[in-house]
């Protein structure tokens, strides 16, 4: 799950990571008081009317899609805040369609003498969580990465015994860090660890983490990703969910226990599992057309399920047919054929269904898939199911 | 010969009297598998499908001396659960619950490699040796003994892998789906030393997915240590960025992990790869007996 930048910047500040005062606001007309409340909050080294202006949506890459403005004047900061509220943001990340603006951050700008980056996140191979930093802020850490890998620093933390002061001032000296900074990086990373830990968080990244024209250390920007299999625990934490900056159809999905994916095909594809659906769309491309959705309907194929996966994948106008793959295993397969015809009849599927059933009784499920008047196709193999519905596709 | 299991296999599983574990070991003892007992804390004393119940593995385990367990208990009590099974000596956990917090998992992989105990998953259907030893979720019938070793990421993609190699005489020695989220307890690298070592399995089926590095370091291992015949399919070709693909670890992050990249290393490295998961069997049949076409 993803955070805004707010609600992660409202997390560091809880645990005494410094973040900039800010102020959020859902409507224009909030933003004279909002400007008044953080010029006040303001030391008397006071910028001017400059102010920053962040768009919030769930995206990397804001500040070169424009979600991003620093602005002189109070009326500046009127237009730029209407312009991005109700808007759909366009970033390297968000796809063509975007993602839903509905709240514009404000800060007064800071003086930067360094950016810095600072990154936290679950390092699968080595089966540690791991500190990532480096003196290339501001930049994409993929980036800096793929060019100067060596600029890019690390620690491992300790599964059972956490990370210690010593990794900091490694991580702090190696960026540059001097005297007071040292003590600020070690407290900031130390809390920011404590954080990850305490929220089961699977990825925290501040970009850039700035030194001030002062000398102290600041996070400029926040970003939260949260595990998911954890928010049970962490309930506070999960009504930070942002429905609105998910595909609708994704989020139906979920309240039926379905994993759904949108995708550009034409192709629907309802698959029991998570690796078979993969691969069931990888089939379809490979015979020729393009998969229209991901959709895993999970181990138990029941009648009510399936119709519901079946309106979801029909709900897609582009769909022009729908292939169907479930490997039985322990559950019998007439049974789950009889869900897939009444599933099919009762959502009225106007397109042509490939139905591919293995498993226990596949036999008797593919009779009961032919037998039922409707326009199915019973399949015995995968490769002739995904054929068939490719030509089918193609000839309507 | 097999891996990890066999008839002698002494089974024990946690959440026994629960509704998956109550289906499952019975679907286990149908096959023949050795279940020795199970454990559900409160319910010490009392018989469950013909077998003891314990409340805890240590009594479990000193009342039947099983040697592997398998845990089917809700996600949020499965650290402890694998936690306890170590401590209690076994040799072998399985766990196939779904769903267990990321960090959770850090922590009860650490002390597993600790104290040298195999966990395989979570978020997998389990391990099965054809005719000797089922743990877990698979169905028993698609099986046969046979003369390869089958790893994978999946749940049913494995049961398809399976199903072509048994329908081509091929038969499998054992299998192990090692699971779909990002911190496994077994990785493929420990399946393929295993299987390498194991003088009856004669090739290996790799079938990984999208997401980590966990192919790539396959792959090296493999160029490095493997001599038996490797072929691999990778899923997740049409998957787009960014998207967690119905398990945890499937997701491409940051541009890395596509299947392409993984490909590409386990050609490198001489394994055989087909793009069609339609065909994973008959490329090792391919790769076995070239002459029989």
């Amino acid at each position: 799950m993803n955070l805004h930048e707010y609600q992660a910047k409202d997390l560091f500040e809880r645990y005494g990571i410094p973040v900039p005062p800010r102020r959020l606001v859902r409507d224009p007309t909030e933003v004279e008081a909002a400007l008044d409340e953080l010029a006040a909050a303001r030391h008397a080294q006071d910028a001017g009317e400059r102010w920053v202006v962040k768009a919030q949506a769930h995206a990397g890459g804001r500040g070169k899609a424009g979600g991003v403005k620093l602005v002189a004047g109070r009326r500046a900061v009127r237009e730029a805040v209407a312009a991005m509220l109700g808007s759909r943001l366009v970033t390297r990340q968000t796809g063509p369609q975007g993602k839903p603006v509905h709240e514009v951050l404000l800060e007064a700008p800071c003086d930067i003498a360094r950016e810095l980056y600072l990154g936290m996140v679950v390092d699968r191979a080595r089966r540690r969580v791991v500190v990532m930093a480096s003196a290339e802020g501001g930049m994409e850490i993929e980036q800096v990465a793929a060019r100067w890998p060596d600029r890019i620093l690390q620690a491992a933390v300790h599964p059972l015994v956490g990370l210690q002061p010593y990794q900091c001032r490694d991580l702090a000296f190696g960026l540059g860090l001097q005297g007071e900074q040292v003590k600020q990086f070690t407290r900031i990373l130390t809390a920011l660890a404590r954080l990850f830990q305490e929220q089961d968080l699977s990825l925290v990244e501040v970009n850039p983490l700035v030194v001030t024209a002062q000398g102290d250390l600041l996070c400029l920007d926040a970003k939260i990703n949260a595990d998911d299999n954890a928010l049970y625990r962490h309930r506070e934490l999960a009504e930070l969910r942002d429905l609105r900056q998910e595909d609708p159809r994704e989020v139906e999905a979920s309240e039926w226990d379905l994993n759904y994916i949108a995708l550009e095909g034409n192709i629907g594809c309802m698959v029991n599992g998570a690796g078979l659906a993969m691969a069931t769309m990888d089939l379809i491309k490979l015979m020729g057309g393009e998969p229209a959705n991901f959709l895993d309907v999970g181990g138990t194929a029941t009648r009510e399920r399936v119709a519901e996966a079946f309106k979801l994948i029909l709900a897609d106008e582009q769909v022009k047919g729908v292939l169907v793959n479930i490997f039985g295993g322990i559950v019998r397969c007439d049974v789950i054929a009889d869900g897939i015809v009444g599933a099919v009849a009762e959502v009225a599927v106007q397109v042509p269904v490939v139905v591919r059933l293995e498993g226990t009784h596949a036999e008797l499920g593919r009779e009961i898939l032919e037998c039922s008047g409707l326009q199915i196709t019973a399949a015995s193999d995968l490769t002739e199911a995904a054929r068939t519905i490719v030509s089918l596709v193609e000839a309507a | 010969m097999s891996i990890l299991v066999d008839q002698h296999t002494r089974v024990i599983c946690q959440g026994f009297t629960g509704k998956q574990g109550t289906f499952h070991s019975e679907q286990a003892i149908a096959y023949g598998t050795r279940m020795v007992g199970g454990v559900t804390p409160g319910k010490g004393g009392q018989t469950h499908l013909g077998l003891p119940v314990f409340d805890t593995v240590k009594q479990a385990v000193a009342a039947t001396a099983a040697d592997a367990s398998v845990i089917y208990v809700p996600a949020p009590f499965c650290k402890d659960a694998i936690l306890e099974a170590i401590d209690a000596g076994l040799r072998l956990v399985v766990c196939i619950t779904e769903g267990i917090p990321t960090l959770d998992m850090l922590e009860a992989k650490y002390v597993a490699d600790e104290a040298g105990v195999r966990l395989i998953g979570p978020n997998c259907p389990g391990i099965i040796t054809p005719g000797a030893c089922k743990i877990g979720i698979m169905p028993g019938h698609i099986h046969r003994p046979g003369r390869i070793g089958i790893v994978s990421r999946s749940g049913t993609l494995t049961y398809e892998a399976v199903k072509q190699t048994t329908d081509l005489g091929l038969g499998q020695s054992t299998c192990i789906g090692i699971g779909g989220d990002p911190i496994p307890g077994t990785s493929f690298v420990d399946c393929l030393r295993l299987f390498e070592a194991d003088p009856e399995t004669e090739a290996i089926l790799l079938v990984g997915e999208i997401g980590g590095t966990a192919e790539e370091e396959a792959a090296e291992y493999i160029q490095a240590a493997v001599s038996k015949p490797v072929v691999a399919y990778i899923a997740g070709v049409t998957a787009p960025k960014g998207k967690r693909m119905g398990h945890a670890g499937a997701i491409i992050a940051g541009g890395k992990g596509t299947a392409e990249e993984k490909y590409a290393a386990l050609e490198a490295a001489g394994a055989v790869t087909t793009r069609s998961p339609a065909e994973m069997g008959s490329t090792l049949k391919r790769v076995l007996e070239p002459t029989a076409g």
